[in-house]
């Protein structure tokens, strides 16, 4: 492993052409690599949701063999959370962590090259799968044996591209680690570290504990297809409901890597917009914390219909319900951060707050989904698809949108252009609660999930979520424009908002590609909480 | 980096977070596998019932009347039919009883069937007791051969006054080799 010392001295700029972004080591070009990577995937991504969407818009089987179908929201599903939310948050870490906590560059920069490289290689051996005979796999990315097992020749290249993400977000997360552990500016104290460093602190740290374990399941999997093992073969003694539990002690504190970052960045914005600190700083890390050591123990949640004895479904249904009670915590915190704050919105801003509102929709949902036996009802239906696609998509997705256009003028060094970026929340707010509002419906009246055809009586309902996606998959062309555009604004000024906090406003715009060789003073540090 | 700060060098540090990474490998596909079993084992839970013959005493209790359920399922499209030859028996808690079940290859190879079981409430598991089972070894069976395979079993009388029905399934599967891998 190298130090952060090794390239922090050699003041070149970035080297030419492709080797730059092979070979590189700086953080902000790791960053730009994950961001633009994890775009590519979520219209990769969205491109599939427009297969399942369009063949569910009317009843009946119209484009696509019920086969491709489930591959379809298979390899979605896959592409989506190790693809493109999990990346970008990274890609934001990278470029971010740094200048947040006044360090030179990640503590562990060749790792981090690797750690990036890795994706590329994972995702194109996922997406190879579909052209190989037999089709992508198509068990849901839950991936439950034995359906699973039953995947033809892409089989073993999905455990080993899944074996990869793993590699490459737990070398991501020991990075971020160091980083944040031993690179810190010399006045910068742990409770004063800003609350997107913290919640990645705690992401990290959930990911070094899961991820493994997520690696040792599609490990048996692999075993018991090709070894002959029988962890999740009945026959052989086995049972495949270990794997549902092995898979969801993974799978929950995984939905909290993908929404931690997101609280992080939100409670950056927030009060940049509120013009005033953000309320409850410590607690908003105390709330964190709780809810990354709460969702080790709720894993069941997921489990309800498998047959758990009544005492089980208790305590899962109880803990799952505390978890509400720090969300509530951070939401109210936000609240209380915009109290009589003068707002503004500027995309930012308004990315955030569509979140807060949003995002609630989907925590009480979860709410409802964890009452074990209403669940019993829930399970499996789009009532879950709602849950889960308000928590990530107005919820993981807006907060990267946000980040992304707040930090936007400090990577280019001008301001985007506002309408356009206005036009993107508001299109894109429209048409996500058309997407996935109705699907709260089609779910109570029982409508299953990962079916290609359904009954004529959830016709109506399926057909507006089909029009929201199509509206909300055209409207992320508009954010496709404002990044071409990103360039062509106004010259952005070093603290490119009004009253913006943290280190990263006191550094030039665009950053310069070395930021904080010496760390920064203290009164410049203190001048940047101000 | 800063005296003031974490003594740690990145070199240890990163070391100590990757041997986090490996033990939670190993967590996972070391411990957790075999420590579910000693926990389905202890407690019945995912319907575990004695994969080995016990030994019971009999000491009946005339005074209550259980109702034992045979539900039968074939995984699959396996080519065998499955069947109990009663369907529900009337027992006391502490008697001995028989069943026995019906199946038959319908195919024309050799078949190698393993059955396996699992009892319901998990309330019932431990009470449940099997002292001869088809369900113990994997069972040869001839190209359209059918065999009675037999059960016995006693309920034991230490059995929740709140359970009056148990049911017992089994899930017949085509294996290529025996009751290997794992013990259940
Ligand atoms: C108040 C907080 C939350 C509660 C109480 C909650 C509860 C639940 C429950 C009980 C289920 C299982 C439903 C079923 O399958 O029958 C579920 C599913 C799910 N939740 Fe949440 N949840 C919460 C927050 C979140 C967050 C923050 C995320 C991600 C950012 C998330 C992502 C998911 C996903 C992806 C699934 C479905 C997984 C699948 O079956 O494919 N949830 N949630
Ligand atoms: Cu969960």
């Amino acid at each position: 492993m190298t130090t952060a010392v090794a390239d922090a001295h050699e003041h070149h700029g970035p080297e030419k052409g492709i080797k730059r972004w092979l070979f590189t080591t700086n953080h902000k070009d790791i960053g730009t690599m994950y961001l633009i990577f994890s775009l590519i995937m979520f219209f990769a991504g969205g491109a599939m949701a427009l297969v399942i969407r369009s063949e569910l818009m009317t009843p009946g089987l119209q484009f696509v063999h019920p086969e491709f179908f489930n591959q379809m929201t298979t390899m979605h599903a896959l592409i989506m959370v190790f693809g493109a939310v999990m990346p970008a948050f990274v890609g934001l870490a990278n470029w971010m962590i740094p200048m947040m906590i006044g360090a030179p560059d990640m503590a562990l920069p060749r790792m981090n090259n690797w750690s990036f490289w890795i994706l590329p290689v994972a995702f194109g051996i996922l997406l190879s799968t579909l052209l190989m005979p037999g089709g992508a796999p198509a068990s849901g990315w839950t991936m439950y044996p034995p359906i699973v097992l039953q995947t033809g020749v892409a089989f073993p290249f999905l455990i080993f591209s899944i074996l990869l993400m793993g590699l490459s977000s737990i070398m991501g997360a020991i990075n971020i680690i160091v980083t944040i552990l031993n690179m810190r500016a010399p006045d910068m104290w742990l409770l004063k570290m800003p609350m997107f460093v913290w919640t990645w602190l705690i992401t990290a740290y959930l990911l070094i504990a899961v991820m493994p374990v997520f690696a040792g399941a599609v490990t048996m999997l692999l075993t018991d297809q090709f070894f002959g093992t029988s962890f999740f073969l009945a026959a052989g003694g086995g049972d495949p409901v270990m794997f549902q539990h092995i898979f969801w002690f993974f799978g929950h504190p995984e939905v909290y890597i993908m929404i931690l970052p997101a609280f992080g960045v939100v409670s950056e914005i927030i009060p940049t917009f509120s013009r005033k600190p953000l309320f409850g700083h410590d607690s908003m890390v105390y709330a964190a914390s709780s809810i990354a050591f709460l969702s080790f123990i709720v894993w069941a949640h997921h489990m309800f219909t498998v047959g758990m004895p009544l005492s089980g479904q208790m305590f899962f249904m109880f803990a799952t319900m505390l978890i509400a009670v720090p969300t509530g915590v951070k939401v109210f915190n936000w609240i209380a951060t915009m109290w009589r704050g003068a707002m503004t919105f500027e995309t930012p801003m308004l990315f955030s707050l569509g979140f807060v509102f949003l995002f609630t929709i989907g925590g009480f949902s979860g709410v409802m989904l964890a009452i074990a036996p209403a669940d019993i009802q829930y399970h499996d239906s789009y009532f879950v698809v709602a849950h889960f696609h308000y928590v990530l998509v107005p919820g993981s997705i807006f907060a990267l949108m946000a980040g992304a256009y707040y930090w936007l003028p400090k990577w280019t060094g001008h301001m985007y252009n506002e309408t356009a970026g206005k036009l993107h929340f508001w299109m894109s707010t429209i048409f996500v609660n058309l997407t996935f509002f109705p699907m709260h419906f089609l779910g109570l009246a029982g409508m299953p999930r990962r079916i290609p055809d359904y009954s004529t009586q959830f016709a109506d309902f399926n057909w507006m979520a089909s029009v929201g996606a199509i509206g909300f998959g055209l409207s992320q062309l508009i954010f496709v424009y404002v990044l071409l555009t990103s360039k062509k604004g106004e010259k952005a000024t070093d603290r490119v908002w009004e009253a913006p906090r943290g280190l990263e406003w006191t550094v030039p715009s665009p950053a310069p590609y070395h930021t904080f060789d010496t760390p920064p003073v203290k009164r410049v540090s203190e001048e940047a909480f101000e | 980096m800063n005296d003031h700060q974490s003594k740690i060098s990145n070199r240890a540090l990163t070391a100590r977070l990757l041997l986090f990474a490996v033990g939670m490998f190993a967590f996972g596909f070391l411990v957790l596998p075999p420590l579910y079993d000693v926990f389905c084992d202890i407690t019945g839970f995912g319907g575990r019932t004695n994969a080995t013959a016990v030994t019971a005493t009999e000491r009946p209790d005339e005074t209550r009347t259980i109702r034992i359920e045979f539900v039968t399922t074939v995984n699959e499209y396996a080519p065998w039919s499955f069947a109990a030859d009663v369907d529900s028996m009337q027992v006391h808690p502490g008697k001995m009883y028989f069943a026995t079940f019906s199946a038959t290859n319908r195919s024309d190879q050799s078949l190698t069937s393993q059955a396996v079981p699992s009892v319901s409430p998990v309330s019932a598991n431990e009470h449940f007791k099997k002292i001869e089972c088809f369900c113990f070894t994997s069972q040869e069976f001839a190209a359209n051969e059918t065999r009675t395979l037999p059960l016995q079993f006693i309920v034991d009388p230490d059995l929740p006054e709140y359970v009056d029905t148990i049911t017992l399934s089994y899930t017949l599967f085509k294996t290529e080799n025996s009751y290997v891998s794992r013990t259940r």
